[in-house]
């Protein structure tokens, strides 16, 4: 087929925080608000990707987490209830979301014909994570367009950052090839904050905002630096910096969304877009959109 | 009532091959063996709780209790969900879960009790009570593994667990899910090719299980951040397990020991261990690391005294003790009830006495026996600056207190009949007050006067004075 494009490419980070103080009707809890200065990133995001044509969403959530290679939901639809594990006071989110298996599938062989580790997921009794169910809400709230959810493999923790780069740079170029082959208009995205250290107490009233701040310092000058890099168009940077970034911010990067996304946008070297910053009990997260289709205009 | 015990411990392997795939692989059919007749030794014990910490319930705020009494749903594990679906239906016992929650508090913990239709139990307790609890007849509690916890904290939390056990006179069995070596291979093998994934693993793994064979169990405790670093896979700040288990067993080095089975589960190490709490009459032990027995927080790594309310003031309190009034041994004159396990008086006056068919105790406050800690936290700093505090904490530990003091003599608090309170912020803290006296002496029903004064002596909110009819 061929004639495939990624349209736009986002980290879009899944702190369930920011479901629950929006009060879907999806979510049990209900919140008096909080976290407004990222859920309106949220919103800035969505009106820039309003006027996008596009066929499916391609995801991939650090909290599917993986040991053994990376898997896809392989089956049409997925619908359950999805209760955070660490955050059940402000997750219980009832879901009913789609899957374009062709294009997940196309992935998959395309990954496999790398040489890489691959199954698909056709349990129906599988419970899609919080981090893909709160990036999708966050990103598409009317849940209209079909998914491709991959997992996170946690070469991390098994081997270092640096083969974790290694094999979802490898994954990435996978995914643009199996996207460009498909025909098909799809957006990325990375569901991961920047910096994330946790504070390990919880305020009486969860979305008190006069408790929210960064751990520390150091998370916020990491942060910023990678925020920097970003805006300048200076994605191999954030590349080449990766290890350190993820030691020393602790950061959700370790789950390979960040390395996967640059890399499936062919390491963009024009500006993103930030259209928001905040922190939720104390991590750095950020929403951030390198616009392809304008850059591809641009240089047409 | 006779006191709790730990009848027995287990180590158990995680993963669902042994659930919904025993018979592909001779090494997880006899893990799975392995775990039938641990299944048949609690059955014999007649144990009646099951305490299960799980290394594959990660938390971040505090530790986590399950307190759902009736959890049903189908997990489905991460990796290996081509395996099948695992359907459970447990029996929780919640009431066991609050109290631990209450315990770790009154022991400077940060926890919290869970309970959510459709919460995901975890692969390692779905796994663990499907096979050891087959009929679901004896009642569990699971709790999490905090990711940021270390030793003291994962120790301080089993002894909160133990305070329950004892009190509650539960004849309890102590179970980690865990792995050995926790590496797995990271690409797809077939069933019959499992085999522990190094070499180095195996024989670590083996020097694991001749320890705990030998009932060394708080000398592989004191061996976790080496096993972390050896091999462990980086998935967690600490290996934790051993910590909780051992703690859960005095941090023992004389147990009865022995391993029903190791093998490998997709390159990692599976093991069914069986500790027995009878005397080996071997193992003498050299502690490298201090017993600890109160959570101290973090020491202010993260956050400020403004915005962290709980670790930050048990520090406080904990540095404050050598500041407060002096403390004094209780007097002993004719009917005086004293005990250890209570907090020392501030002056000449013993804890309680006894008049006739009346029982008096002097005021008690929430401090701790021992240490001196405030649970809650001071109500202000050496400097006398004023600090945020947990009034409900406080007001806990002081009923435990005066719980304490009354079994000392051989009363119960069914008999107190009156209670008079001392808050020194009545706008502030009567509700939280009203609130835990609601759950505790308010079930009992004595007459109540509740009174506004200016201090005490030493940082706490809330000090009762209490009087029991002993009858005849």
């Amino acid at each position: 087929m061929g004639g495939g494009k990624i349209v736009a490419g986002c980290l879009a980070p899944h702190p369930p925080h920011l479901v629950y103080a929006e009060n879907p009707p999806q979510n049990e809890p209900v919140a008096e608000g909080g976290w407004e200065q990222l859920r309106w990133g949220y919103e800035r995001l969505r009106e820039s990707l309003a006027d996008i044509e596009y066929d499916a969403i391609v995801l991939l959530s650090p909290h599917w987490q993986t040991y053994v290679g990376t898997h896809f939901l392989g089956l049409p639809n997925f619908k359950s209830l999805s209760v955070d594990p660490v955050f059940p006071n402000l997750f219980r989110y009832h879901y009913d979301l789609s899957i374009d298996v062709d294009l997940a599938k196309a992935i998959h062989d395309e990954a496999q014909a790398s040489g890489m580790p691959v199954k698909m997921m056709e349990n129906p009794d599988f419970r899609v994570d919080y981090g893909t169910i709160t990036t999708g809400h966050l990103f598409n709230p009317e849940w209209d367009k079909p998914l491709v959810v991959l997992s996170s493999n946690r070469s991390t923790a098994y081997y270092s950052v640096e083969v974790m780069q290694e094999m979802m740079i490898e994954l990435g170029k996978a995914t643009r090839r199996a996207i460009e082959a498909s025909g098909k208009r799809v957006v990325v995205l990375a569901s991961n904050s920047l910096s994330h250290r946790h504070f390990t107490t919880e305020s009486e009233l969860p979305e008190d905002m006069s408790k929210e701040h960064i751990t520390s310092h150091a998370m916020h000058l990491w942060d910023m630096r990678m925020i920097k890099y970003m805006r300048d168009g200076e994605a191999q940077r954030i590349l080449d910096e990766m290890p350190e970034f993820t030691e020393q911010a602790i950061a959700e990067s370790d789950g390979g969304g960040l390395s996967w996304l640059l890399s499936t946008l062919d390491v963009p070297d024009y500006p993103a877009i930030l259209h928001g910053y905040g922190t939720i009990i104390g991590t750095g997260n950020a929403i951030v959109e390198w616009p392809c289709h304008k850059h591809e205009e641009e240089n047409s | 009532m006779s006191e709790g015990e730990i009848v027995a411990s287990f180590v158990v392997p995680v993963h669902p091959h042994t659930v919904l795939a025993p018979e592909q692989n001779p090494g997880w059919s006899r893990l799975r063996a392995a775990m039938d007749e641990a299944a048949n030794t609690i059955k014999e014990l007649e144990a009646d709780l099951l305490i299960i910490y799980s290394t594959t319930w990660p938390s971040i705020i505090g530790h986590q209790l399950q307190a759902d009494p009736n959890p049903e749903w189908v997990m489905v594990d991460h990796d290996f969900h081509d395996l099948g679906s695992i359907h459970y239906s447990f029996n929780i016992d919640a009431q066991f879960a609050h109290a631990w929650n209450q315990a770790n508090h009154e022991r400077g913990l940060q926890s919290r009790c869970v309970n959510y239709k459709g919460f995901p139990i975890d692969v390692g307790s779905v796994v663990a009570l499907t096979l050891l609890n087959p009929d679901n007849i004896i009642p569990a509690v699971i709790v999490s593994s905090n990711v940021y916890a270390n030793r003291s904290e994962t120790t301080v939390m089993a002894k909160a667990c133990l305070d329950v056990v004892k009190s509650t006179g539960r004849k309890a069995v102590a179970i980690t899910a865990m792995s050995l070596s926790n590496r797995m291979f990271t690409e797809f093998i077939e069933a019959g090719d499992d085999r522990i994934h190094s070499l180095k693993d195996d024989e670590w793994n083996r020097k694991i299980l001749e320890f705990l064979s030998e009932g060394r169990l708080e000398d592989v405790g004191q061996l976790s951040r080496t096993i972390q670093q050896q091999i462990r896979v980086r998935k967690v700040v600490a290996f934790k397990p051993m910590w909780w288990l051992s703690a859960m067993n005095g941090n023992r080095n004389d147990l009865t020991g022995q391993v029903l089975a190791y093998e490998a589960i997709h390159g990692a190490g599976g093991a069914v261990v069986h500790l027995d709490p009878t005397p080996s009459g071997q193992g003498d032990k050299e502690y490298d690391e201090d017993d600890v027995e109160y959570f101290h927080g973090e020491r202010g790594v993260l956050d400020t005294a403004e915005t962290n309310e709980n670790g930050e003031d048990i520090v406080e309190a904990m540095e404050s003790k050598s500041s407060g009034p002096e403390l004094w041994e209780p007097t002993k004159a004719e009917g005086s009830v004293n005990t250890e396990s209570a907090p020392k008086p501030v002056g000449a006056y013993p804890h309680a006495r006894r008049v006739g068919d009346m029982l008096f105790l002097s005021g008690v406050g929430p401090r701790q026996p021992g240490t001196n800690a405030i649970p809650g936290g001071p109500i202000h700093d050496k400097e006398g600056e004023p600090m945020d505090y947990d009034i409900k904490a406080q007001t806990h530990a002081v009923v435990e207190n005066v719980r304490r003091i009354v079994e000392e003599a051989g009363a119960s608090m069914e008999q107190i009949v009156d209670v008079t309170t001392f808050l020194v912020d009545m706008k502030r803290d009567f509700a939280g007050y009203n609130e835990v006296w609601a759950e505790t002496l308010g079930l009992v029903g004595p007459t109540r006067t509740t009174l506004a004064i200016d201090a005490l002596p030493t940082p706490i909110a809330v000090e009762m004075k209490v009087i029991l009819h002993l009858g005849q």
